[in-house]
């Protein structure tokens, strides 16, 4: 499904992504962790085309599509979404009309018939009801005034409305108590399906006691420096990055 | 005090400029010209024009000498200069102040109106024909400088209601008229008032009978057509004790390469417990990106509300190549509201000087000013803004926002609010904000599979939610579609 390859990235011509090999098949959840400033955000944002990063070498490949050449909104329509760490305010345009537009869009792409008010209302309820978000938070402005674990929450119920194919997850855990970190697993493994693959980017252990990943990578000043399963995030808990810059070094 | 904050936006380059670049080729569309023939004034400006202009509508004695003394007056001023704009001087010698569709003397029926205008309504999206109009709305159709239709008019009747072009109301209701005019704008106003006075020629009068409440909107739909033609119209809504009505002014013009003026006045009196809400989508042409032609909208708006009542102005400007405009309100009795919503849009070479006065003369006079500014390509915004309360109004309170937006660097926002509070009880607060529209705002917006120009019509829309809330649906609607036209492709 998502082919990087070699991906080189770059801010105001400071290299940040040193050559990037990630690759994500249907149905997986992969973990991407890594310490402060190594480079996992911007990761994220260059894969849905944010333009203040040029990208400088490599490749992405999503559904055989290379999608560096995609604008972020076709990168969207086709299916990529992100969970953004820092979350922006939208003043005045509320979550219900953000998504609603959204949804139109993305299935006008795909030469679906727009929905009307009352498909929207089924569509949000049950994804409202599993992530705890009552209704005011839904019809007030995008992120205006949200607490920092409402914010975390509204991006995964985003998610789940707009259902991609690759939902990439930028500390959707961070800043959340105990409780709302298992209420975004369960959201999250509400969306996961065969058809579906999910990166989640992630400081914590927590997170992923709930959702099982397939792989673990660790991003270490812009390179993946070490993959493997599950454990190998048990195993950065306990010795920190440290050790990996011993052993690998 | 006054001051200046003008904030203009950073030198960075961005992507956005380039968008902004390539956006500003959209053009107006609203631009085209009806051929039709037209009776018009030579040009310039002297008695002589007065006195014709006056015969020409075969008007009372009271009028013609308003007009004379207006002339006089306007004689002695000057063209002010204070405002934020810039352009070259106007011969007011070069510009015909009389232009009239030639048609039969009276109209009994909207069938007798020339085909050609009737298209030209059609084409802006206001049907005239019966079978074809606004549900709910009525509409006086000002085509140059005479009102040509006036739709619902019957139905109107039947309630009490008085609506229809500023001359047959002079003619009909002389009384209300003499005692009406110039009573909340007098000549002496200022230098285009004073020139308006002179010189009207026609625009919508409007009479709500004491406890009525008008059964549906009222609406004036102005167009400039004819060429070198300055239009310069009047508009008068008198809401009587207890009254209610609810009024829309739409307005463009075709594309020309000269500029042209507009200077209106409009006068509204509130009596006591009366409301009047008054909502503008102002859209005359622009100029083009360039900055040639366009038309130059020097206005003055202003209300009088007595005991308990209430003036509430909401406007969009998105046209003209100057709009210099303040809708004011006397807060003359105790308890009376002013309110002022506006979104001034500038874009390419647009300058704006728009903003409002609240004068509070009454005790517990209470005061809103929601004020929008968005400013793209080159565009110039100004907010300027007087509240005033007078020695006598205890207790008065005003609340003043002002928020601008940039889009791109080349542009500016500018604010100068006036303040000035007698005595100590008064509370007066003013807020000021600016901001750029953000480059992580749209990238979050595409994100989610928007347009880039959904995506800005989008933050735009919300920036000026609180004013958009304030116009009758149908409006609304219409000033949101305005906005994304006016900005297309303009953002990124
Ligand atoms: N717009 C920008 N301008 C300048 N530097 C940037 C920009 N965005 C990211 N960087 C730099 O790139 C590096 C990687 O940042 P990134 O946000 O990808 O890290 P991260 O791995 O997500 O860190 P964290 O765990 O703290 O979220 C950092 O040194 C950061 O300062
Ligand atoms: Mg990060």
């Amino acid at each position: 499904m998502l082919e990087v390859k070699d991906l080189h990235a770059e801010v105001d011509c400071t290299p940040i992504l040193k050559g990037v090999n990630l690759s994500v098949r249907p149905g997986e959840v992969h973990a991407i962790m890594g310490p402060n400033g190594s480079g996992k955000s911007t990761l994220a944002q260059v894969l849905a085309g944010h333009e203040s990063f040029k990208v400088t070498g490599g490749s992405v490949a999503f559904d055989g599509k290379d999608l560096l050449t995609l604008a972020p909104e076709e990168r969207a329509r086709e299916g990529v979404f992100l969970a953004f760490q820092y979350p922006v305010e939208i003043p005045g345009v509320s979550n219900t009309y953000l998504l609603k537009a959204a949804v139109n869009a993305i299935r006008k792409h795909r030469n679906e018939d727009e929905l009307d008010a009352i498909d929207f209302l089924k569509m949000f309820k049950s994804s409202m009801k599993l992530l705890d978000l009552d209704e005011s938070l839904i019809n007030r402005p995008v992120n205006e005034g949200f607490s920092g674990g409402e914010k975390k929450r509204n991006e995964v119920f985003q998610m789940m409305v707009l259902n991609p194919k690759l939902a990439i997850l930028d500390e959707a855990d961070s800043g959340l108590d105990i409780d709302a970190v298992k209420i975004v697993a369960k959201g999250v493994a509400q969306f996961r399906n065969d058809n579906n693959a999910v990166v989640i980017v992630t400081h914590y252990q927590r997170l992923l006691d709930y959702i099982e990943p397939d792989f673990v990578h660790v991003l270490y000043d812009g390179r993946i420096v070490r993959s493997g399963v599950k454990d190998l995030a048990l195993e950065l808990e306990e010795h920190g990055y440290d050790w990996l810059k011993n052993s690998d070094a | 005090m006054a001051q200046d904050n003008a904030i203009q936006a950073p030198e960075v380059v961005s992507e956005s400029d380039e968008l902004i670049a390539r956006s500003i080729e959209q053009e107006y569309r609203w631009g085209f010209v009806t051929d039709i023939e037209a009776d018009a004034a030579p040009k310039g400006l002297n008695e002589e024009i007065i006195r014709f202009i006056s015969a020409k509508k075969n008007e009372p004695e009271f009028l013609l000498n308003f007009r004379l003394n207006s002339f006089a007056h306007w004689q002695t001023l000057e063209e002010p200069q204070w405002p934020h704009v810039h352009y070259a001087p106007i011969d007011f010698q070069e510009i015909i102040y009389y232009s009239a569709p030639k048609q039969k003397e009276k109209l009994t029926s909207l069938d007798e109106v020339d085909p050609e205008i009737l298209e030209t309504y059609e084409k802006l999206g206001i049907p005239l024909q019966e079978q074809k109009m606004l549900a709910g709305v009525a509409v006086d159709a000002v085509f140059d400088s005479v009102s040509v239709a006036t739709t619902f008019k019957e139905t109107l009747k039947d309630a009490g209601v008085i609506f229809g072009s500023f001359s047959e109301a002079v003619h009909e209701y002389p009384e209300l008229i003499e005692k009406y005019l110039g009573s909340v704008v007098p000549y002496r106003d200022n230098f285009y008032a004073s020139l308006n006075s002179a010189v009207f020629s026609d625009g919508s009068f409007c009479y709500i009978p004491k406890g009525v409440r008008c059964p549906m909107e009222l609406s004036t739909y102005f167009r400039i057509n004819a060429a070198e033609t300055g239009q310069f119209e009047r508009t008068l809504i008198i809401a009587d004790e207890g009254a209610q009505v609810s009024y829309l002014e739409g307005c463009t013009a075709p594309v020309r390469d000269e500029n042209q003026l507009h200077a209106a006045v409009v006068e509204l009196v509130a009596h006591k417990d009366a409301q009047i809400k008054y909502s503008t989508v102002q859209n005359w042409y622009p100029g083009n990106k360039e900055g040639k032609g366009g038309i130059y909208n020097f206005v003055t708006k202003r209300g009088r509300a007595d005991e308990s009542a209430k003036i509430s102005w909401t406007q969009v400007e998105t046209g003209s190549a100057i709009t210099w405009k303040y809708p004011s309100v006397i807060l003359r009795g105790d308890n009376a509201v002013g309110e002022f919503y506006s979104v001034a849009l500038t874009n390419n070479h647009q300058q704006a000087d728009t903003g409002t006065k609240m004068v509070h003369l009454g005790r517990n006079t209470r005061s809103t000013i929601i004020s929008k500014g968005i400013s793209a390509g080159q565009g110039q915004n100004s907010y300027r803004g007087l509240v005033r309360v007078a020695p006598g109004a205890t207790n008065a309170r005003n609340y003043s926002q002002c928020d601008s937006m940039l889009i791109g660097d080349k542009c500016g926002a500018h604010t100068f609010p006036h303040i000035e509070v007698a005595g100590p009880t008064g509370q007066v607060e003013h807020e000021a904000t600016t901001s750029k529209i953000g480059e992580d705002q749209l990238f979050y917006l595409r994100q989610r599979g928007l347009s880039e120009e959904d995506a800005a019509s989008m933050l735009i829309n919300g920036f000026c939610k609180e004013v958009f809330r304030e116009l009758p649906m149908e409006f609304a609607v219409e000033a949101r579609k305005l906005l994304g036209i006016s900005l297309e492709g303009n953002v990124g």
